[in-house]
């Protein structure tokens, strides 16, 4: 399928006179590399496809739409979609802006308040640190958003780059890209991310997306060589290299459109429970660390004494709680719109 | 199948190299095992230099590998910094997560199915929304509230269970850390249950199967549910990788002496056999658990050949 001596569209015409040329008259470069076989199929299409379309037209009076647009109007229609996509702006507002929500430093703590109930002004309480419990869960929304949505924009990255190319181009590459693939999918996440972490001294944000990223990407990477494969095979990808377009014209314009959907979907998912991965990592005390303010962290410490103060462990893990419900049920909601199954 | 199976083993072989290795450098070249070994002082630079040979640190780390992967075909493991030989750790901690790992399996198989097929076959019905929310809730809390939450209430306010297990971790004990350890697999095994049992209550074979006058439960049992049940034993073999990363945070809450804990305290205090040791098993244990999973297939679902 994928024969790199294919012509691009950009080369010359064969020279007029042969055969081939005298069948197209007009310009139709690319096609001198195929065989008269395929020439005749061209040729067919050519013929039938401007009467085909010309019948569309007339019987179906509606305005065609994408799978994208009918996925837009689905969404539209899904009050699911409209309250996690309310929850995931408010997210993103306190991620970019924590302190219009609270004029409170989350790392300025007053000894003598540990563990205090919610007063005028702190209406959350106090942590076993004295710390405002309110501005720690507001200012903690940063790192659980940055580690979800840039872990989400590595692995799909990863994930499309190498799982499409093992899909495209089959053979020899497949054999090689999968066997990479088995190897990274079989460390479970949690595992060797507790592995590679705790032995990492460094305990930064980007430290946590960079390993999730590079251990997370398989389970991408296997949906998109399916759904490339998938796509491969249809006739609108033989249409396009019949009519001379290169690997690279056929991947970008034609297979990768088509074999997004399933990817939006899995990588929608994913971004909640990267979110919750972090916390559980901060929780174990290899992910980010104190002075970062993380959920994660905050509910570790709260596990100490919330026997006592059990505010302490309830807000960071009720906010942790909800953002990741918020992005599942977005995920859900696209999966819906999207999978025509489930129509 | 015969020639499906060799080249599934053929494949694992450098699958299983490259996991082994990755986990080896991982832990190998990043952290300085001798330095742990000195809690953090500086040691006596020969003490350091024999520490080193004794341990084969002082080889590159493809002879490191090497040698230890020798050792662990025979069954040694290595020794763990304190003196025991990690495969007496092993030995210990196994059986007991192992008997949390088939409660939590148990529990998730059950109720997940269970709660899948109810609310499948009553799309859109009250059932169906109620287990929906429930699941997603679920998923949406992370395990170690939940732990803690449970723990809470059921351990120390309500006195139902005892907040920790006890050494030798009995069967009983066991229960409600294998629930809150399985708590977000079955919410995942019940929503795909559900999807599968939608599509496929629609299929033609359902039809047929009711319109020759099969009596419901006939249909569900043997026709709808063994049909949908592929995804889920596909589920359940990578499900197998979170409940060992799930065990880790349970048996740290429920101070359960398991594999999970052996792991987190030879994380923490940087004893590089236990871990590499520990880790090694567990990702053979995954391994062979998806492989198993890629050849029932073949026997849950006849349509599937192969060459």
């Amino acid at each position: 399928m994928s024969d790199p001596l294919l012509p691009r569209p950009d080369q010359p015409d064969r020279p007029a006179g042969t055969e081939k040329s005298s069948v197209f008259p007009s310009a139709d470069s690319g096609m001198g590399g195929l065989e008269t076989h395929d020439m005749i199929v061209g040729e067919d299409l050519r013929e039938t496809e401007p009467m085909a379309s010309a019948s569309i037209e007339v019987i179906d009076r509606e305005k065609p739409r994408s799978l994208w647009q009918d996925a837009w109007r689905d969404l539209r229609r899904n009050w699911i979609f409209w309250v996690s996509a309310a929850i995931i702006a408010l997210l993103l507002v306190m991620t970019v802006w924590p302190s219009l929500f609270t004029s409170l430093d989350p790392l300025s703590c007053d000894l003598s308040k540990s563990q205090a109930g919610a007063e005028s002004g702190h209406p959350f309480g106090f942590d076993t640190q004295g710390c405002d419990v309110y501005a720690r869960t507001v200012y903690g929304t940063r790192n659980s958003i940055i580690v979800g949505v840039f872990t989400t924009l590595g692995v799909t990255v990863l994930g499309v780059v190498l799982g499409g190319l093992a899909g495209f181009y089959g053979g020899w590459w497949d054999s090689v890209l999968s066997r990479i693939t088995d190897i990274f999918f079989g460390i479970p996440l949690l595992l060797g991310a507790i592995v590679f972490l705790s032995s990492v001294t460094s305990g930064g944000v980007w430290v946590v997306v960079g390993f999730l990223s590079l251990f997370g990407w398989p389970q991408v990477a296997r949906i998109a060589r399916g759904s490339v494969i998938t796509a491969k095979q249809q006739d609108y990808v033989t249409a396009a290299r019949a009519l001379g377009a290169g690997s690279k014209r056929i991947m970008v314009r034609h297979i990768l459109p088509n074999a997004a959907a399933p990817i939006i979907v899995v990588a929608t998912i994913l971004l909640g429970t990267f979110i919750s991965l972090e916390a559980t990592l901060s929780f174990l005390g290899v992910g980010l660390r104190p002075p970062a303010v993380s959920w994660g962290i905050d509910i570790s410490a709260a596990v100490q004494g919330f026997r006592n103060a059990p505010h302490m462990l309830f807000y960071p893990a009720g906010a942790l709680s909800i953002t990741v419900l918020a992005f599942i049920m977005l995920g859900d909601a696209v999966r819906e719109a999207l999978d025509p199954k489930l129509r | 199948m015969g020639r499906y199976v060799i080249r599934r083993l053929l494949q694992m072989i450098p699958v299983f190299i490259g996991t082994t290795f990755l986990i080896f450098f991982m832990v190998y070249s990043l952290g300085d095992p001798v330095a742990a070994f000195f809690a953090g002082k500086a040691p006596n630079p020969a003490v350091a230099a024999q520490i080193r040979h004794q341990l084969w640190l002082d080889r590159p780390l493809w002879a490191q590998y090497l040698h230890y992967m020798a050792g662990v075909f025979r069954g040694d493991f290595g020794t763990s910094f304190n003196g025991t030989p990690v495969s007496t750790l092993m030995a210990n901690a196994f059986p007991i997560t192992i008997r949390l790992a088939i409660i939590a399996f148990l529990f998730e198989m059950i109720f997940g199915i269970g709660l899948g097929v109810a609310s499948g076959l009553r799309r859109g019905k009250l059932t169906d929304t109620l287990v929906l929310l429930f699941t997603l809730v679920v998923i949406s809390i992370p395990v170690f509230v939940i732990g803690y939450l449970a723990q809470y209430f059921l351990g120390v306010k309500w006195g139902v269970i005892s907040p920790s297990v006890s050494f030798g971790a009995p069967w009983n004990e066991l229960i409600v850390p294998g629930i809150v350890l399985g708590s977000t697999s079955l919410a995942y095994v019940a929503r795909l249950t559900r999807t599968t049992v939608a599509e496929n209550s629609r299929a033609d074979f359902v039809r047929t199967a009711v319109a020759k006058g099969l009596p419901r439960r006939r249909v569900i049992s043997n026709h709808l549910l063994r049909n949908s049940l592929i995804p889920v034993v596909t589920f359940l073999g990578t499900d197998l990788g979170a409940l060992m990363g799930g065990a880790l945070v349970t048996e740290r809450i429920f101070n359960i002496q398991g594999v999970g804990y052996n792991l987190y305290q030879g994380i923490v205090t940087q004893n590089t056999p236990t871990v590499v040791g520990f880790v090694t098993v567990l990702v053979i244990i995954y391994l062979v658990a998806n492989l198993l999973v890629d050849l029932l297939y073949a026997v849950l679902d006849p349509r599937i050949r192969y060459v």
